[in-house]
């Protein structure tokens, strides 16, 4: 079925992926419903990650319960900067960033000091569900704090900008870089109004952005050219993300990846329904992709050479497929 | 699954839903409209007579073979008397008897008929009559009355109207003169031209009955001549020579009996009387598939409590509103709270009137985040929290109804179904998503929110909806087929269109 206005001919023939699309042919088809806990749940997708070696940011500890709550001190002695992150928070939901102490207060990275009461409400709140999807109880990570690569500097306002990938069994097939900007409150998160940036697929440079539906040339708030930034460490991204595939065996995915400035690219999340703003800012349609991927990949294929496919089919921009 | 199963179990689901459908709408004249009426028709004999002293019995003929119409109901009420009925060659008859009574007697047969043009004259090929037994002149003259009817027709109907149009100039008739001997009553002419038929060999009677007109006092039985052609029963007036059943005369006996007869009384006197009248076209419905053995009224939802149909009647527009927000997020793409909020929020608007509704949703919820907004700066835990927003929810409808009476508007009062959990948990995820989020993803959330509930009250308070989905539940096996296909649905939305319209070139190619 298929409805034929003039804007969604259009759209098709750009081979763009619309949200029935993605949940009824890729999501329902190739995420087996039973794996979702794996990367629904953080705290999971973590130890997965570290079992198999890939790069995450490391773990402090883990409040599980009301009486854990006063052990955060205890667990945080040692790290004056850490992320406090519900295990089951959905779209960067109730993470809070704290950078550093200002005597017994906490002060988070947008400047807001919090004392531990203050502290202590919000995880109580966090293990009560507040930010999982159907209020389930939840737990949560006490995390290392990213200091981020100099290289989006220039290109963020606060926060930490990250990469998404969208793997497809396997095949990184877009990538965007997410760029905090002052309305987004230093969040990477485009419904907040973060900035989107594709990234050539072949290369890591990055594209232009776009900000809501928007395309822009510039970072609205430190006005510094957006187009043609290398992303460092493309390689071990890249082949991150394609890995992230064996780990949960989702066919589907997007996963997040943040460049720390000591430890290179460390898995932050992943996704089992990523969103389809990355067809936006990288002005390119998933669905055209999808089908490269479908006609000529091998699926059975070792990560590096579905890292070395994608490279060449995916040099931005990708035309039409056959 | 693949696409096929799924158009097949469409397909079977679509053919079962209208196929239940147009049985009960067609064979069983289930109503397809709301308060749709059917014509009926009252009629009643009063049968009255002074007994002997002895046991007496009285018998009535009552509607057997009525074509064009059915019974629907029937009673026989009497004072003492036991009554049975029984068949006759005149059709049924009715049988008052007691050993003994006094004074004026009266009974009564009463009966609900209604048209139904499935109804024919149903009965068997009759036999060839057996010539009457006459004297000598009488035969010859009706055998040269015969002889020249023939020859002055074509078939059996011309022919039984050219021996009608003789017996009503019967005194210039020199044949029919000789058989003249009764009144002008229209029976009789009837009577006298079963004779001359059955002289013929023409099956032929005389059928008794009244014209279902609504006529204040007694009416008077009218007769008209039934004649077997050989294929089917013909009819035709005695008197106007027309031929054809008129369409409102309803048979009631047949034969040269009179309607009544008493044994062990005198002064019987029939009064029939017809009342024309309206009847809830389910009630009708109902009687007739009970009277035709059909179970489909037993399983149908009239069999349950009034309480509990009105009740199901409600329940039952419940897919028809998911349906909507089906549509509405999947095709169009609005964001709602929740995947079913909005519907129970146009249940809500069912109590409260639309415009009311919204401005009492808009009030409550508002004032619930002022309230919800103040309580996270009390660091509350989250299931006192919801709990505290619920009551406070619970509290603002309290006020807003006794304010609202206070005042004189009248909608306040009927908030019995608005749905307090539900308020209460679309409060705390406003809430949250107006911290995460910003209060314009919020507010843009909760306006589609109320679209899609204004919407779905305006579909689901089509009046003629909810009484095909009461009526004909198995049509709601269309709701399942439309969401089997739109499920299969993987086209863009419509707000797509607009969202990803940065994808496309600058320059349209």
């Amino acid at each position: 079925m298929r409805l034929s206005f003039g804007r969604a001919r259009q759209l098709a023939d750009e081979g763009v992926l619309g949200l029935n699309k993605r949940n009824g042919d890729y999501i329902l088809r190739f995420n087996a419903r039973s794996r979702y806990p794996l990367v629904d749940d953080k705290l999971r997708t973590k130890q997965l990650a570290l079992a198999a070696n890939l790069a995450v940011p490391p773990l402090y500890g883990v409040i599980r319960t009301h009486h854990d709550i006063r052990l955060l001190p205890e667990i945080v002695r040692d790290h004056p900067q850490f992320v406090l992150k519900p295990a089951h928070g959905s779209g960067g939901d109730g993470i809070v960033v704290i950078a550093g102490r200002s005597g017994s207060r906490y002060r988070t990275i947008s400047g807001a000091l919090l004392d531990a009461g203050e502290l202590a409400h919000y995880l109580s709140n966090a293990i009560n569900g507040q930010f999982s999807l159907g209020g389930i109880q939840d737990v949560v990570i006490v995390e290392y704090m990213v200091k981020f690569s100099p290289v989006f500097e220039s290109l963020s306002y606060q926060g930490v900008p990250d990469v998404r990938i969208i793997v497809f069994r396997g095949y990184p097939i877009m990538a965007m870089v997410r760029l905090p900007t002052r309305i987004s409150g230093g969040k990477a998160n485009l419904h907040q109004g973060a900035v989107g940036a594709g990234i050539d697929l072949s290369s890591g440079r990055t594209l232009d952005g776009v900000l809501g539906t928007e395309v822009i040339t510039h970072h609205p708030d430190t006005t510094n050219p957006i187009a043609g930034v290398q992303v460092p460490a493309w390689d071990t991204i890249l082949d991150i993300a394609a890995r992230c595939y064996e780990l949960t065996g989702l066919g589907y995915i997007g996963v997040d990846i943040v460049l720390d400035r000591d430890r290179g690219p460390l898995i932050l999340e992943l996704n089992a329904r990523p969103g389809l703003a990355i067809q936006i800012a990288n002005r390119q349609g998933l669905l055209r992709r999808l089908q490269i991927c479908e006609q000529r990949a091998d699926f059975d294929a070792p990560a590096a050479e579905r890292v070395a496919f994608a490279r060449r089919e995916f040099a931005h921009p990708v035309r039409g497929a056959a | 699954m693949n696409k096929k199963h799924i158009y097949f179990l469409a397909a079977f689901l679509t053919v079962l839903s209208i196929g239940l459908f147009a049985y009960k709408a067609e064979v069983l004249g289930f109503p397809v409209r709301p308060q749709q009426q059917t014509e009926i028709w009252n009629i009643e004999a009063a049968v009255r007579f002074r007994p002997g002293p002895a046991a007496v019995k009285a018998t009535l003929r009552i509607p057997s073979l009525t074509p064009g119409f059915s019974l629907l109901d029937e009673n026989f009420i009497s004072r003492g008397f036991g009554v049975t009925t029984s068949s006759s060659p005149a059709g049924r008859e009715a049988q008052w008897s007691a050993r003994e009574a006094s004074g004026t007697q009266t009974m009564y047969y009463r009966a609900i008929v209604y048209r139904d043009p499935m109804r024919l004259a149903e009965d068997t090929t009759p036999p060839f009559p057996t010539p009457p037994e006459l004297d000598e002149p009488s035969r010859v003259a009706l055998e040269a009355l015969i002889a020249e009817a023939r020859r002055q027709s074509a078939d059996v109907a011309s022919f039984t109207i050219q021996l009608l149009r003789r017996i009503n100039q019967g005194d210039q008739d020199p044949y029919v003169r000789v058989f003249l001997k009764h009144g002008e009553s229209q029976a009789d002419r009837a009577q006298l031209a079963t004779i001359f038929l059955a002289g013929a060999q023409i099956p032929a009677r005389v059928a008794h009955g009244v014209f279902l007109r609504s006529a204040p006092g007694a009416v008077q039985p009218e007769s008209i001549l039934e004649v077997h052609d050989g294929v089917q029963w013909l009819y035709f007036n005695p008197r106007t020579l027309q031929q054809g059943l008129p369409p409102d005369f309803f048979i009631w006996w047949r034969g040269e009996y009179p309607i009544a007869e008493v044994d062990g009384g005198h002064d019987l006197d029939v009064t029939l009387a017809v009342q024309g009248n309206l009847m809830p076209a389910m009630v009708v419905a109902e009687r007739r598939a009970e009277a035709a053995g059909s179970h489909a009224v037993d399983f149908s939802l009239f069999a349950l409590p009034i309480a509990t149909q009105a009740v199901y009647s409600v329940l039952l527009m419940i897919p028809v509103g998911a349906l909507v927000i089906v549509v509405l997020r999947n095709f169009v793409g609005v964001k709602t709270f929740g995947t079913f909020m909005p519907v129970l929020i146009a249940l809500a608007f069912r109590e409260t009137r639309l415009v009311w509704g919204i401005m009492l949703f808009a009030i409550i919820v508002s004032l619930g985040l002022l309230i919800r907004f103040y309580l996270e700066k009390l660091r509350l835990l989250l299931v006192p929290r919801l709990t505290c927003v619920l009551t406070v929810v619970v509290l603002l409808m309290v006020a807003v109804s006794v304010l609202s009476q206070k005042l004189g508007l009248q909608p306040g009062l009927s908030l019995a179904l608005f749905p307090i959990v539900i308020i209460a948990m679309t409060i705390e995820r406003m809430s949250i998503v107006w911290e995460e989020r910003g209060a314009s993803e919020a507010i843009q959330e909760g306006v589609g929110s109320l679209i899609v509930a204004a919407l779905a009250y305006v579909v689901m308070g089509i009046n003629w909806l909810e009484h095909l989905v009461f009526v004909f539940p198995e049509l709601l096996l269309l709701v399942i087929v439309a969401t089997l296909l739109a499920g299969r649905y993987t086209g863009y939305r419509l707000l797509e269109l607009h969202r990803f319209k940065g994808v496309l070139p600058e320059v349209p190619r």
